[in-house]
């Protein structure tokens, strides 16, 4: 069969799916007995309608951008890499261990400190699934599933028998320094005159995020690095061929994937808790796997896509808040996506690749 | 340190926390080993119990619970048979979001219907699977050991215990009995032979499919209208995944899947019982205790303590010749 044009491949296919996606979830609005157009016009005035509301849409965008980079550099090296939530919880034990050790003096020395723990952190959390899965052809997602798991049930030992502070019931550390805080966009605004999303969780990791955007472009596309982990998820016997190690790619892969997850804790956990507290992560690793699919696994799409569901997210809320409208509307919405961008787009590309080769023939004859 | 008594109520908690990991882990056995993976054991079990729980408390009655639970699961299984299936999908992605779908739809429609924040009201009476007395239990209860045994361990639990315990030996008959489980295990190890025999690759991997979620549906409606009196939000509490790691654990194999299930049923009823166990040396914590099924399960896929080698074609999409 002949194939599509490339736009139609990288844009129109995507697009369908989503919109298909978006219209199931409408329909399951009005299956609620909600008017779907009343919901969105409450998403959009309360994630994008005021700055506070956008002081929240882009502090979950940040997470989703760390978690589906991850997802997206483990992709290319033909890896699914579902264990970004373990990796993103590891990541704020990382954060933590960090921030409390030492009595940094300023947030500026702090950031890079803890973001090298988030990142060695995250990255050792999914060292043992690559190691398995590259030596021992241990299946990465079912192992990389196990290990959210573990993840969890360490964590929750950490923050009761050993993080928590003397005398404190709560299952969370100690509050970090004040000077460890990072500086909040609302007042890098303030800075500048400007009155921007006061009492709003959107801080400098925003700024990171998008940077490691930028660096995981550099690395898939225009490194030594990112051409042989592509050249393995493309065939690992071609890659053998070549003289690519797939151990080696495999490994490095996974560890620049679960490092990025592990990243997001300088948001979540450094930016806005300042403290670490039990299931922090929130579902952002798996919201990750939604963003890579719907970006199409490239950074300046899982940018995109990291922002849509920062505004699905913090519209979400606001829905929960106003109407009648749970707060799992989001994780249907989210579902959907995953189905009909991730499993179902040959649904969409098969009927369309048969439109273009009718078309083609046509222009033939 | 333990006397007999205390032990058969761990055991007993363990035959009743079993259930659920035993039906969805052969559940998962059928679909894995016709070559559909399956990652969304946990959401399909997740709609089962609500849809369980919603007809029992409507109707009153918890036998048609089950038939909607049953209904409810294979509506699941259904959507990752066209993606997985039909449409030749990613399907450990139709698993991911199946899990999504589940676990938000049941929040969103509980709430729509009884809005008591993704609850169900509480089950009574003939809604929920009462204990089942076996007979002669009075009879034989004199006798020493067995007769304890027989009336606190086997007798007195729910007809869908004894479902899930049956289904092993049923299960492991059908694999390697008939013609349709020879078939069933020939698709996921080498798709094209069956198709060349004139066996519709499409259809077996349907029926496996289906079957898993007949399976799903009774467990969810066993955790949900049998060890519970009603659904409450994410309910099922990773026990899907459990159960897929008794999968892994079993080597997908029916009779080591009793086992594996029984071990990780066993594991939850000692940390239920002992959330700090004291082993004179270490006191393992609770947190050691609920993630060892994962870490056991981990180092099997590791392959130091014998191999797990999953179906060939698993997680593979069937592309006929052309």
């Amino acid at each position: 069969m002949d194939r599509m044009p490339k736009w139609a491949d990288v844009i129109l296919t995507p697009l369908l799916s989503l919109l298909l996606a978006f219209a199931i979830s409408a329909l399951v609005i009005v299956a609620i007995g909600e008017s779907p157009v009343e919901a969105l016009k409450v998403m959009v005035e309360g994630a994008l309608g005021s700055s506070y509301g956008w002081g929240f849409t882009l502090y979950y965008a940040t997470n989703f951008i760390f978690t589906g980079l991850a997802v997206t550099v483990a992709y290319h090296a033909g890896l699914f890499n579902i264990g970004g939530e373990g990796q993103a919880a590891m990541g704020g034990l990382g954060v933590a261990l960090v921030l409390l050790a030492v009595p940094w003096p300023h947030w500026a020395l702090a950031l890079p400190a803890a973001m090298v723990g988030a990142a060695v952190f995250g990255a050792l959390w999914a060292l043992i699934p690559a190691w398995l899965q590259a030596k021992r052809g241990s299946h990465i997602v079912i192992t990389t599933i196990m290990f959210n798991f573990i993840a969890a049930a360490l964590l929750n030992y950490m923050l009761v028998n050993v993080l928590r502070p003397v005398g404190s019931m709560d299952p969370a550390s100690a509050s970090f320094a004040a000077s460890t805080h990072l500086p909040k966009i609302s007042d890098m605004a303030l800075a500048f005159g400007i009155t921007w999303g006061k009492n709003t969780p959107a801080n400098v990791s925003f700024f990171v995020a998008v940077i490691a955007c930028l660096l995981v472009w550099l690395l898939i596309w225009r490194s030594r690095l990112g051409f042989e982990i592509r050249a393995l998820g493309k065939s690992e016997r071609g890659a053998v061929y070549a003289g690519i190690s797939p151990v080696k790619i495999t490994v490095i892969a996974m560890l620049i994937s679960g490092g990025l997850a592990g990243l997001m804790a300088i948001n979540n956990v450094m930016g806005e808790a300042e403290r670490l507290v039990l299931n922090a992560v929130e579902g952002a690793g798996f919201i990750g796997i939604a963003v890579a699919l719907m970006g199409r696994n490239h950074p300046v799409g899982v940018l995109l896509a990291a922002l849509l569901f920062g505004f699905l997210y913090q519209g979400g809320g606001e829905l929960a808040l106003w109407t009648s409208v749970p707060r799992e509307l989001i994780v249907v919405i989210q579902a959907l996506v995953i189905l009909f961008t991730g499993a179902l787009d040959n649904m969409v590309r098969i009927p369309l690749e048969r439109i273009f080769a009718a078309l083609r023939r046509k222009g033939k004859a | 340190m333990m006397d007999f008594p205390t032990i058969l109520q761990i055991l007993d908690s363990a035959v009743r926390l079993m259930t659920p990991l035993l039906l969805a882990c052969l559940a998962g056995l059928y679909s894995e080993r016709a070559g559909v993976f399956d990652i969304g054991l946990e959401g399909k079990m997740l709609m089962a119990a609500f849809t369980a729980a919603s007809v029992a408390y409507a109707t009153n009655s918890a036998w048609l619970g089950l038939c909607a639970g049953i209904l409810g699961a294979l509506a699941m299984s259904m959507i990752h048979g066209l993606a997985a299936i039909t449409f030749r999908g990613n399907q450990l992605i139709s698993g991911v979001a199946i899990n999504f779908l589940a676990s938000g739809l049941t929040v969103l429609l509980g709430q729509k219907i009884f809005g008591l924040a993704g609850r169900t009201p509480s089950l009574q009476g003939p809604a929920r699977f009462g204990e089942i007395t076996l007979p002669f239990v009075d009879a034989l209860r004199p006798v020493p050991i067995i007769g304890p045994i027989y009336a606190e361990l086997i007798s007195g639990h729910s007809i869908l215990v004894y479902v899930a315990f049956a289904m092993v030996p049923l299960t492991w008959w059908v694999l390697y009995r008939t013609r349709f489980g020879l078939r069933l295990r020939a698709v996921g190890e080498n798709p094209a032979s069956v198709d060349t025999a004139g066996v519709s690759v499409a259809r077996m991997r349907f029926a496996a499919v289906a079957i898993c979620g007949v399976l799903c549906g009774i467990a969810g409606a066993y955790l949900a209208t049998g060890i519970s009196a009603g659904f409450v939000k994410e309910m099922t509490a990773g026990r899907g995944f459990i159960a897929l790691a008794a999968l892994i654990f079993a080597k997908w194999r029916p009779w080591s899947a009793l086992g594996a299930t029984f071990l990780f049923g066993l594991l939850e009823a000692l940390a239920n019982r002992f959330p700090n166990l004291d082993l004179g040396i270490v006191t393992v914590p609770s947190m050691f205790m609920s993630a060892l099924p994962y870490i056991l399960t981990v180092v099997i896929l590791a392959g130091f303590v014998g191999r797990a080698v999953p179906p060939r074609a698993g997680g593979e999409p069937y592309v006929k010749e052309r």
